[in-house]
């Protein structure tokens, strides 16, 4: 035993286990994520229960359990209907069922307010569309695609409506710009901005009226269902967002509504106080936070450490900045969130309006949280982590190269940028990519700087002058604690916290790797092989 | 330093009364030393005696030193070059070096030997290639460059790259090429080669080289400096420092008595 001992052996297992403990843990996390996040968009059968009481239920089950008071073993039910059931979930005790079935005809509807609807389809009224289809159920997917086809018009409309509006409100501020100059002098100014103002409300008023009439129209066309236990309802289809018979789908179709629920959640805006419908504008929020970010934490941080490497004198003060970045990196972010609300948004955004948007006050247009603040305070966040990643790869660089480049009389400046930056730069990207990670993962110190729960609009778009840098924007890490914690139906929105945890995964792995991948590239460059 | 000044019987460089501290340490003491235009100098001494701190203020490179002082005056072509005014950056043009362990830059050859060029602002294609084609011939390295001037200079041999270093050296056009122990990284066959080039080198350029094999500096040198602890024991001809020395301590250190 001693001699086993002596080998040195079970240090070599110790430290084999604490790994593979990390991996199993990671693995576990990754795994959970994928498993249930993968799994939520595949049709699920609709099961129709009878009872021994002798009522009835449908719906897809969730979930098997032993209930710990009484020891029996039930079911989870999702039976949606919440309009007309007030809950989307019951408890079924095994022993009450007397059979369960999986009818065919089972109608899975998606809808754009009160979640699913499971029932049957009794018809179609299709006032004004031309149906040639015959069995209700083909008629209603023919009817819904006339409808989506016309509700895309009214959506070109309510495009131009948007732009009217911004139009009309550049030159409402216009003119409180050239009421504050002083209103005599640019009367006639004024007057015709009024105008063509107005010229613009009108427009936008008449489209306005169109759009309206043409929703109600829309809005009459209807279909007849009835739930399990035979109450009807009649659901107009501009409600349905989806239709699906999941208990005839074959294997193929299931594929296929399987992508359009993905391409879905990538492309389109979320429903239902977002525990359903997409993640897109989640995303596209996050992706440009965290770009912008890079934008501003990189040159700083590059910039910094270089001074800090290659031109301070090292002496005590240059140590104690070491230190203070270093202890930087460290500080909680909920800290850097309340000093960048107190910095950005309060001084220097209010300080922009007074100056630049007077106009505007009291709303407020950068003095409120919005994706500068919030990057630029992410940066302040991560530029520690820049720092410390270029000094130590500039310090890495062998002596030999500084003091050849400066023995050929070049400058300090022309080693820097000739041999040192591009031998630094895998130590940089290594730096640029922890920092992203973290940028992409960070939620509290967003929550007061920036991000909100739904953003009407994305901080990019066609009007002038397209990149908003002062919009809110919606963040994957906030959507998962919003939806995941602060959604009155929990229960629901649990796949939802799933899939979105996936994708902001996702979206880091991808972020790494690419980056990973340059640095490699890099990396082959300034060892050996070929340029 | 003009050019009008020079003729052939005075020193390229001449050190009068340098002292060198580092922080509080004595490193160079009251040195007086004359180098003659295209002969080969060598400094020999055991380690620490400061005959490479010494090579290092030719070209001012103990600048980089933050506790480097220098006292004393280092006159090349009769300029001074301890002056704050001297242009170091041209000073290093003219006073070339190669280091101890070769440092060829993460670039390709080409690259590597029009560096000094294209830091001087010279980017016009064809003096470069002139320049590569001069410079890599005089570093007797052509023929086995010339069909790869494209690919890295790391993947070169020691004595391949230090013989780059050489020719980067070379390509700028200097006065004179300091070597500091260029050859104690490498083999014998590449050691050879390279004092091959030294004698080469010799016409057109003046030579100081610091080196720890006194074969090497019997070899290749026409004047042999020694150093201890500091101080220049003695300074003459190498023939005449090899076979007949006047100090104790030089005879002592070449017979490998110590050292």
């Amino acid at each position: 035993m001693k001699t086993f001992w002596k080998t040195g052996e079970p240090y070599v297992l110790v430290t084999g286990a604490a790994l593979a403990i990390i991996l199993v843990m990671s693995l576990t996390l990754v795994g959970v994520v994928m498993t249930n996040g993968l799994g939520y968009f595949w049709p699920q059968a609709l099961v129709r229960f009878e009872l021994k009481d002798g009522s009835v239920a449908l719906g897809q089950i969730t979930q098997h359990e032993k209930n710990p008071i009484s020891d029996i073993r039930r079911l989870q039910l999702k039976i949606g209907n919440r309009d007309i059931y007030g809950q989307d979930f019951r408890w079924i005790d095994e022993k009450d069922i007397t059979s369960r079935t999986m009818p065919e005809d089972a109608v899975l509807l998606e809808r754009r307010e009160h979640g699913n609807y499971f029932g049957y389809l009794k018809g179609v009224t299709a006032e004004g569309l031309n149906l040639s289809a015959a069995a209700p159920y083909d008629k209603l997917q023919q009817a819904l695609k006339l409808v989506a086809a016309k509700l895309d018009a009214t959506g070109k409309i309510k495009r131009q409506m948007s732009d009217l509006n911004s139009t009309a409100e550049r030159i409402r501020l216009k003119l409180l710009k050239l009421e504050y100059g002083g209103k005599d002098k640019n009367a006639a100014d004024i007057g015709e901005l009024t105008a063509a103002r107005e010229k613009t409300m009108a427009e936008f008023s008449r489209l306005n009226e169109q759009a309206t009439a043409t929703q109600a129209d829309i809005g009459r066309i209807t279909a007849q269902f009835s739930d399990v236990s035979g109450s009807t309802k009649d659901i107009a289809l501009v409600d349905i967002v989806a239709l699906q018979q999941p208990n005839s789908m074959s294997f193929l179709a299931k594929c296929g509504a399987y992508l359009e629920r993905v391409r879905e959640l990538l492309l389109d805006d979320p429903r239902e106080s977002n525990t359903e419908g997409g993640l897109f504008p989640a995303i596209f929020g996050t992706v440009m936070m965290v770009l912008l970010m890079s934008v501003f934490s990189l040159p700083f941080g590059v910039i910094a450490a270089i001074y800090l490497r290659e031109y301070a004198r090292d002496g005590l003060m240059t140590r104690m900045v070491r230190i203070a970045v270093n202890n930087l990196a460290g500080v909680p972010s909920i800290v850097y969130g309340v000093f960048g609300l107190g910095f950005f948004v309060y001084g220097i955004g209010g300080s922009i309006d007074s100056l630049f948007f007077p106009e505007r006050l009291p709303t407020p247009t950068f003095g409120t949280g919005g994706i500068l603040w919030s990057s630029l305070t992410l940066a302040l966040l991560t530029v520690p982590v820049v720092i410390v990643a270029t000094e130590e790869s500039l310090a890495s660089i062998p002596k030999g190269i500084r003091e050849g480049s400066l023995a050929l009389g070049a400058t300090k400046f022309q080693t820097l940028t000739k041999n040192l930056l591009p031998m630094a730069t895998p130590g940089i990207m290594t730096g640029l990519i922890l920092s992203m990670a973290r940028a992409a993962g960070e939620v509290a110190p967003l929550m007061i700087v920036g991000v909100v729960k739904l953003a009407p609009t994305l901080p990019f778009d066609s009007n002038y002058p397209f990149f908003h840098m002062d919009r809110k924007f919606m963040h994957l890490g906030f959507h998962i604690y919003d939806v995941g914690f602060q959604s009155p139906n929990v229960e629901a929105a649990k796949p939802m916290v799933y899939v979105t945890t996936m994708l902001l995964l996702a979206i880091v792995i991808v972020a790494s790797s690419v980056a990973i991948y340059l640095r490699n590239r890099m990396r082959g460059k300034y060892t050996t092989s070929t340029f | 330093m003009q050019q009008t000044n020079e003729s052939r019987n005075e020193p390229i460089l001449s050190v009068a009364n340098l002292n060198l501290h580092y922080g509080d340490t004595h490193a160079l003491k009251n040195i007086n030393l004359d180098m003659a235009r295209h002969q080969v100098t060598a400094f020999i001494g055991p380690s620490g005696c400061g005959k490479s701190t010494l090579l290092r203020c030719f070209n001012r490179m103990n600048d980089l030193v933050d506790s480097a002082r220098v006292g004393g005056s280092i006159r090349f072509n009769s300029a001074e070059v301890n002056e704050p005014s001297t242009d170091v950056i041209s000073l290093r043009r003219r006073i070339g070096m190669v280091f101890q362990q070769s440092n060829p830059f993460p670039k390709s050859i080409y690259e590597n030997i029009v560096y000094g060029l294209r830091i001087a602002g010279v980017n016009d294609k064809t003096t470069l290639d002139e320049a590569v084609e001069r410079s890599l011939k005089s570093a007797a390295i052509w023929n086995e460059v010339k069909d790869r001037l494209n690919d890295s200079a790391l993947g070169l041999s020691g004595g391949q790259a230090q013989r780059i270093c050489i020719a980067r050296a070379i390509a700028v056009n200097p006065e004179i090429i300091l070597m500091d122990e260029p050859c104690s990284a490498l083999d014998p066959i590449s050691t050879l080669k390279i004092e091959e080039l030294i004698e080469e080198l010799k016409s057109e350029y003046t030579i100081v080289i610091v080196t720890h094999n006194m074969q090497q500096a019997a070899r290749v040198s026409d004047v042999t400096a020694f150093f201890y602890l500091g101080e220049l024991v003695e300074a003459g001809g190498t023939r005449k420092i090899f076979t007949n020395p006047e100090k104790k301590q030089t005879e002592d250190y070449i017979t490998g008595r110590f050292g």
